[in-house]
């Protein structure tokens, strides 16, 4: 038996309010007025699809360090690097046993991340272990449709061949080279077609066609289908797709586009993480992902599903949102303006790989040093024990800190120095078990962060470089 | 146990120039200006001068690297020059090298000159600038306010101040240092505040606010050192001597172990016990006439009179507001109006601390002249409250 063996996401704190949206931009295009209802997620300005894919995996699998899969693999088209492999950023910011291990981005189309699931799914037939994430930082211009309709978020599928929580019970894909839109190389925005001539050239014919031949390989009825997973920005297409097929009603996903919006590649394996979170042992889950065609795919949820759960699941997190009502700062955070950031900005961000390369357990990882004398942990790592009783030279071991629980001792809300949110907030973190560190902090919340808060860290983005298209991460520390 | 610095060398002269956004000057124009008060008040020629030390804290927003800014600004004749940079001590840290060079009989007469010209960025606040290229990759996001204001949010968890109590005493902090400013016609803030426009200010780095902040300023000073003999061969009476002379440097173990809490600056602690016991002092509020301490911002100064053992652990907020450290208290800081009023042009600040005291030990300090002082403290501290370098010097009359 192979399949999946566990399920997680992550949703951006941030909830933009699609009215405001709409009240910008409705005295230019007044349909806006009907797609503002609910909100949708929003990168903070230190998320990217990298940062998520981090985020998404921990929620599935918990804190990564010592897990070994064989394979991870990042679908997205919303990657920050033409030329430097995400997925391999993500692995190092697992802390996965990267000395063995396969990493590999998957792009280009909306169908990339259920394309990875299957190769995932090649991977566990094999016997071993694999991990897809799938993440969307999705951009889209001022007043357009889309930036209704889009959503920032990531969800990480683990499949293998042990504690499977649900079976593959086939696959189908289609190749076809419909494109409902495109993204061309060098342009930031999405270029799309008419959605009367999607809808009833490429949604109505092409998934039907493919599931079809899925079912028949399957030996499956549409009827039985417990859920029916159809990412799409199209609110009614799911139902109309479903009633075609002869899938029941109650079956179709709700694609959470007044809660979350479409996370682009991501959305497939958000919708599917969020009816696992509702699945019952033997519900047959269809989940399917268009784009160029389509790949069609059949689970049977087994008993194991009761005991599998996600850390806090998509459930989990459209609840723990914050609305954000500045349409300002939702602009400003994509880069979707020509902003005055002031002299401040204009540091020297340039990117010293050799110096990254060396610091990168440190900025990378996460990791403190281990005094194999004394036992003090210390951060960084140093060729000198930091305790003054011990003092030992060279006899620090790698000390993973990811998971460690911090306390804030000191911090202050800087509104001097530059940032892209503005204070910033940063301080000293003492963590449990040893180390502490004078850190970034981020999502703040005024009114209940003072010392003493506890705090855990998280992969960010720690600066940007527009000019050279480089960004640098490190960790930040989060109120709990 | 080494004999200490104490008495074996003496201020021969000392100048400074007005500090300010002196957008009109060169750094050579205020390394000249506060030489020629400084040569004069000296009584000797340039060419007497066998060494020299120049003190430059942000050396790439001024005048580049290397020495040659002080040997062709003012055109000394071939001697060693060397530069130094040690943060905000880093004039401090001249006065240290020249002191010592004489000390050693190296040399009979030398120089130590601070200076620094910020003014040329183009917004406020002190230079933007690397912390090094492999810390840049880890180092918070932070302006010095923000480094700063960490000493706020540890001293109030440590002793449960309030941040209204907090906030007023910073604001007494700076209250007093304008009023003392007004009385200094080379400070950079010639202005009074009161309490209530100090704690409404904008906010900067909470809860440091603009009132909280010292200026950010042009301007160089200097001072001709030398032994007891020679300045008294020529003519000079009243010595103003070196007491103490002491630095301290962190190794790491504040920001990485788990002694340190936030409430106070550790190696300001280290450095100013051994200062104290070089120069043979015991009771330091007692003892001390007059502190010119780096108040970069208010909650630094407050701090500090714990670090220096002025005020009792948890005790400088009261302190401060009882006014101990006012013009008219116990012990004055800041009576020439401190980073926050004469303002901070960060290689001359250690400099123009001492060049206070020494006007002030020599009864030359006009308008702000203490009755009497017998001995002066300057403290620098350059770096986070974590890690850091600090300096102390303690000058006195000589002999005494």
């Amino acid at each position: 038996m192979r399949g999946i063996t566990a399920y997680g996401a992550y949703l951006p704190k941030a909830r933009l309010q699609k009215r405001v949206i709409a009240d910008a931009n409705a005295w230019f295009d007044p349909g806006l007025k009907g797609l503002a209802k609910g909100e949708k997620t929003m990168c903070n300005w230190d998320e990217d699809a990298i940062t998520m894919a981090v985020e998404a995996y921990t929620d599935c699998l918990g804190k990564a360090p010592g897990q070994t899969p064989a394979a991870l693999l990042l679908a997205s088209t919303s990657l920050p690097f033409n030329d430097r492999q995400s997925s391999v950023v993500v692995a190092e910011a697992l802390n996965l046993n990267i000395a063995d291990l396969r990493t590999m981005d998957i792009t280009s189309s909306q169908r990339a991340s259920t394309s990875g699931l299957l190769s995932a799914l090649d991977i566990a037939a094999g016997g071993q272990e694999a991990v897809l994430v799938a993440s969307e930082h999705r951009r889209a211009k001022c007043a357009s449709r889309e930036e209704m309709l889009y959503g920032d978020g990531a969800a990480a599928i683990a499949v293998g061949s042990k504690n499977v929580i649900a079976e593959l019970v086939a696959s189908h894909s289609q190749a076809v080279d419909f494109i409902d839109h495109f993204r061309g190389e060098g342009q930031d925005f999405d270029y799309g077609w008419e959605e009367r001539w999607v809808r009833d050239e490429g949604y109505m014919k092409i998934i039907p066609d493919t599931v079809n031949a899925l079912l028949a390989k399957a030996g499956v009825s549409a009827a039985d289908i417990a859920h029916f997973i159809l990412p799409t920005e199209q609110g009614r297409v799911p139902a109309m797709v479903a009633k075609k097929l002869g899938i029941d009603g109650a079956a179709i996903a709700d694609n959470l586009l007044q809660s979350v919006g479409i996370t682009g590649t991501a959305h497939a394996i958000l919708l599917l993480a969020h009816r696992l979170e509702q699945a019952a042992p033997g519900d047959l889950v269809l989940l399917t992902g268009f784009g160029q065609g389509c790949d069609a795919l059949l689970f049977k949820v087994t008993d194991a599903i009761k005991k599998q759960r996600p850390v806090k699941g998509v459930n989990g997190f459209l609840d723990n949102g914050r609305p954000e009502e500045n349409y300002n700062k939702y602009q400003s955070f994509n880069d979707l303006l020509e902003k005055e950031l002031g002299k401040r900005s204009e540091v020297n961000k340039q990117a010293y790989l050799s110096a990254m390369y060396r610091a990168r357990g440190l900025t990378n990882s996460f990791l403190g040093g281990k005094c194999t004398a004394c036992n003090t942990v210390q951060m960084p790592k140093h060729k000198y024990c930091v305790n003054p009783e011990c003092g030992a030279y060279d006899t620090q071991e790698d000390h993973p800190m990811v998971g460690a629980k911090g306390h804030v001792a000191t911090w202050t809300a800087d509104t001097l120095t530059f940032d892209y949110s503005p204070p910033a907030y940063f301080g000293m973190v003492t963590f449990e078990g040893g180390g502490r560190i004078m850190m970034d902090m981020s999502e703040v919340d005024p009114e209940t962060f003072d010392t003493g808060s506890e705090v855990s860290v998280h992969f960010r983005l720690k600066q940007i470089d527009h000019q050279a298209g480089f960004r640098k991460y490190f960790w930040k520390a989060i109120q709990a | 146990m080494a004999s200490g610095i104490k008495d074996k060398v003496v201020i021969l002269g000392a100048g400074c120039s007005k500090f300010g956004e002196r957008w009109d000057c060169e750094p050579a124009d205020l390394m000249a200006e506060a030489f020629e008060e400084c040569i004069a008040d000296a009584g000797i020629d340039k060419s007497q001068i066998e060494a020299a030390w120049q003190s430059t804290g942000i050396d790439a927003y001024s005048v580049g690297p290397g020495a040659m800014p002080l040997s062709m600004g003012l055109r000394l004749p071939y001697i060693p020059v060397t530069r130094l940079e040690n943060y905000c001590a880093s004039g401090t840290e001249a006065f240290r090298a020249a002191t010592y060079a004489v000390a050693s009989g190296a040399c009979d007469i030398a120089l130590a000159m601070g200076f620094e010209k910020l003014k040329d960025t183009g917004y406020g606040g002190l230079p933007q600038r690397s912390r090094g290229v492999s810390n840049d990759l880890y180092y918070p996001n932070l302006s010095a306010p923000g480094m700063f204001a960490q000493l706020a949010a540890g001293y109030r968890a440590k002793y449960g101040t309030s941040k209204e109590d907090l906030k007023r005493a910073m604001a007494h902090v700076s209250v007093k240092s304008h009023a003392n400013g007004m009385k200094n016609p080379k400070a950079h803030l010639q202005r009074l505040i009161t309490e209530e426009q100090a704690m409404n200010a904008m906010m900067i780095a909470d809860p440091i606010g603009l009132f909280d902040c010292c200026g950010v300023s042009d301007g160089a000073a200097c001072a001709i050192v030398t032994t007891p003999e020679i300045a008294k061969s020529l003519g000079k009476q009243n010595l103003v001597g070196v007491k103490a002379l002491q630095m301290c440097a962190s190794n790491g173990e504040e920001g990485g172990f788990d002694g340190w809490d936030g409430s106070y600056v550790k190696t300001t602690r280290i450095a100013a016990k051994r200062a104290y016991e070089e120069a043979g002092i015991t009771k330091p509020r007692e003892q001390i006439s007059m502190t010119e301490v780096h108040d970069c911002f208010s909650v630094t100064e407050m701090v500090t009179m714990e670090d220096l053992f002025l005020s009792e652990d948890g005790g400088a907020v009261k302190d401060v507001l009882d006014g101990v450290f006012d013009a008219d208290g116990e012990v004055p800081c800041q009576i020439d109006g401190g980073l926050k009023c004469f303002g901070h042009p960060i290689g001359a600040s250690g400099l123009r601390m001492l060049y206070e005291m020494y006007l002030q030990l020599s009864g030359r300090a006009g308008d702000r002249q203490l009755a009497d002082p017998k001995l002066g403290l300057t403290h620098n501290l350059g770096g986070f409250p974590h890690q850091n370098v600090v300096s102390v010097a303690i000058v006195g009359a000589y002999g005494v």
